[in-house]
């Protein structure tokens, strides 16, 4: 199956891969999927706590193309907008943005996963209540 | 010698056609295009001395008598032959067959169909290294037991089974053997006599041949083996496969195996030099495992697990320029992991991680050097990017993680 341009650019360039200090309490930190299932995502967001805006947004991922790709343009969705805003990215969003074909929707859902565990980590560090699954 | 791009290591799916098979197949198409069943003209003569004279270039690669050769349309037609034929053919004898869990589909979903007529199949777990324990497998031969169905070579990772120490078993049991030898015909030296096998599978597509055309040995001395028929007709091939014969690739496969023949030992030499090669570089990379005993392996074929990396992600690094296959499962349509590697009792996540390199007639040493970077290069930058490793290089350990299995 050929990968689109957009997954390719994505995969060759991915934006923001790397680890931010996950023991900062305006760190939160995502990790979902699992090495059986052939993809594991790390997603992490940096709050500013003052204003409530993403500042930084790193991601590791194990998985195929479309994976790497969909969690590096989350990260880059994810910056400068607030924890809020970041909440409603959908994963069909992703689907569109990278011309995702019907077998790789698992890996745009697994984007939206480690987000909202990213920010479910970030919430529950300062006090706030877990989203329930229906919310996140 | 020039770098040719892209690079084809894919040969255990599929060979290109050798150009010397593709010269012999030519005349049959347009201007010798007789039906091989027609008796009564010289256009008739001229195809049944095609196939007669292929008949025995394919049976001379594997030491059988011409008449023992059954053309087919490939090994999956040869393998359910084999299996439903024998079951038919010997219900009265016994119901059991026994066979691997590490065979091609073409083998277990035969053997799955059994089981709906009745049949029973034991599936024998391979050992670590991917080998049939003989111990395991005489202890499951019962007063049943009518065949055994075990592969010569492996398409995923290349372990040449004891096929000898196999045939012997089931020689003294009194059970016949049946071999799928699709990968090893043509590779490595495969005799019929030698091996003690009753029954083969073989593909011309696997050994610079055509696609469509392949062939099942059936033994007729020592003990006469039959298969009842599962195509049924004008009762061609002795009446254990019937249609008019696909001359021009009948053609081509005995050519195939004419090239083989005269060229499998130096070939062989080649391959592995470069395959080792290969598999030498690549093994520098930290936690890289290879797949599969190393020592009884077909030449040309080498299965590495690249740890902490998925394989179609990692394909996805090269596949512009180089074309292989990964056990891993999002490269299919079935979201698990290729079923021989987790048969060898590799974890998922090795499974996934698994890299198939099949090496073949056309490949370069240039192109070996050029894969040796390429896929050292990926790994590497994709580990860099990688959970995973990062959670290994910090001494985390991952099966203890309570993973959300989705
Ligand atoms: C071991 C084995 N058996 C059977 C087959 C099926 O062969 P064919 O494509 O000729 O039907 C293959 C090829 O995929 C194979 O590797
Ligand atoms: S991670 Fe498995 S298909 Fe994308």
């Amino acid at each position: 199956m050929a990968y689109s341009e957009k997954v390719i650019d994505h995969y060759a360039n991915p934006k923001n891969v790397g680890t931010l200090d996950k023991s900062k309490t305006n760190v939160g930190t995502g990790l979902v999927g699992a090495p059986e299932c052939g993809d594991v995502m790390r997603l992490q967001i940096e709050v500013d706590q003052e204003s409530g805006i993403i500042s930084d947004a790193k991601f590791k991922t194990f998985g195929c193309g479309s994976a790497i790709a969909s969690s590096s343009l989350a990260t880059e969705w994810l910056k400068g907008k607030t924890v809020d805003q970041a909440l409603a990215i959908d994963n069909m969003d992703i689907v569109e943005e990278l011309n995702l074909p019907p077998v790789k929707i698992h890996c745009s859902v697994l984007a939206e996963d480690a987000i909202k565990a990213a920010i479910n980590d970030y919430r529950v560090k300062n006090g706030l209540p877990e989203l329930t699954a229906e919310k996140a | 010698m020039d770098l040719k791009l892209p690079i084809y290591l894919d040969n255990n799916a599929t060979t290109p056609m050798d150009p010397r098979v593709l010269e012999a197949m030519l005349p049959y198409f347009v201007e010798k295009f007789g039906n091989a069943a027609s008796r009564n003209h010289s256009f008739g003569w001229v195809a049944e001395e095609a196939v007669d004279y292929a008949r025995e270039q394919v049976a001379k690669l594997i030491n059988a008598d011409a008449k023992e050769i059954i053309f087919t349309s490939g090994a999956t037609e040869s393998d359910n032959l084999a299996l439903k034929g024998v079951f038919e053919m010997y219900a009265s004898k016994g119901n059991h067959i026994i066979t691997c869990t590490t065979e091609h589909k073409a083998v277990l979903d035969s053997c799955k169909h059994i089981e709906k007529l009745g049949g029973q199949v034991t599936y024998l777990q391979v050992q670590a290294d991917g080998l049939v324990d003989l111990g395991e497998l005489e202890k499951a031969i019962t007063d049943k037991t009518i065949l055994i169905a075990i592969m010569y070579g492996n398409n995923e990772i290349g372990v040449i089974q004891d096929v000898k120490g196999i045939s012997q078993i089931a020689r003294k049991h009194g059970v016949l053997f049946f071999s799928d030898a699709t990968q090893a015909v043509g590779k490595v030296p495969v005799d019929v006599m030698a091996d003690g096998i009753d029954l083969m599978a073989f593909s011309g597509h696997k050994m610079y041949g055509p696609k469509g055309v392949g062939a099942l040995y059936v033994r007729r001395k020592n003990p006469r083996v039959k298969v009842t028929s599962q195509m049924d007709g004008g009762g061609h091939e002795r009446g254990m496969r019937s249609g008019t014969l696909n001359v021009p690739s009948i053609a081509g496969f005995g050519k195939a195996c004419e090239i083989c023949m005269n060229e499998m030992a130096d070939e062989a030499k080649r391959l592995s030099k470069m395959r080792d090669r290969l598999e030498a570089a690549l093994s520098e990379l930290e936690e890289s495992y290879v797949n599969g005993n190393k020592d009884h392996r077909l030449p040309h074929t080498t299965n590495i697990s690249f740890k902490y990396v998925e394989g179609e992600g990692l394909m996805m690094g090269f596949n512009k320029n180089i074309a292989l296959s990964s056990g891993s499962a999002c490269t299919s349509a079935s979201l698990e992991p290729s079923y021989v590697l987790k048969a060898l009792g590799l974890g998922d996540d090795l499974a996934h991680s698994s890299l198939r390199f099949g090496l073949g007639r056309f490949t370069t040493d240039e192109q070996i050097d050029f894969t040796i970077d390429a896929v050292k290069g990926t790994v590497t930058k994709l580990r860099e990017m990688s959970p995973l490793w990062e959670m290994f290089k910090e001494g985390v350990d991952i099966n203890a993680i309570e993973w959300a299995h989705h």
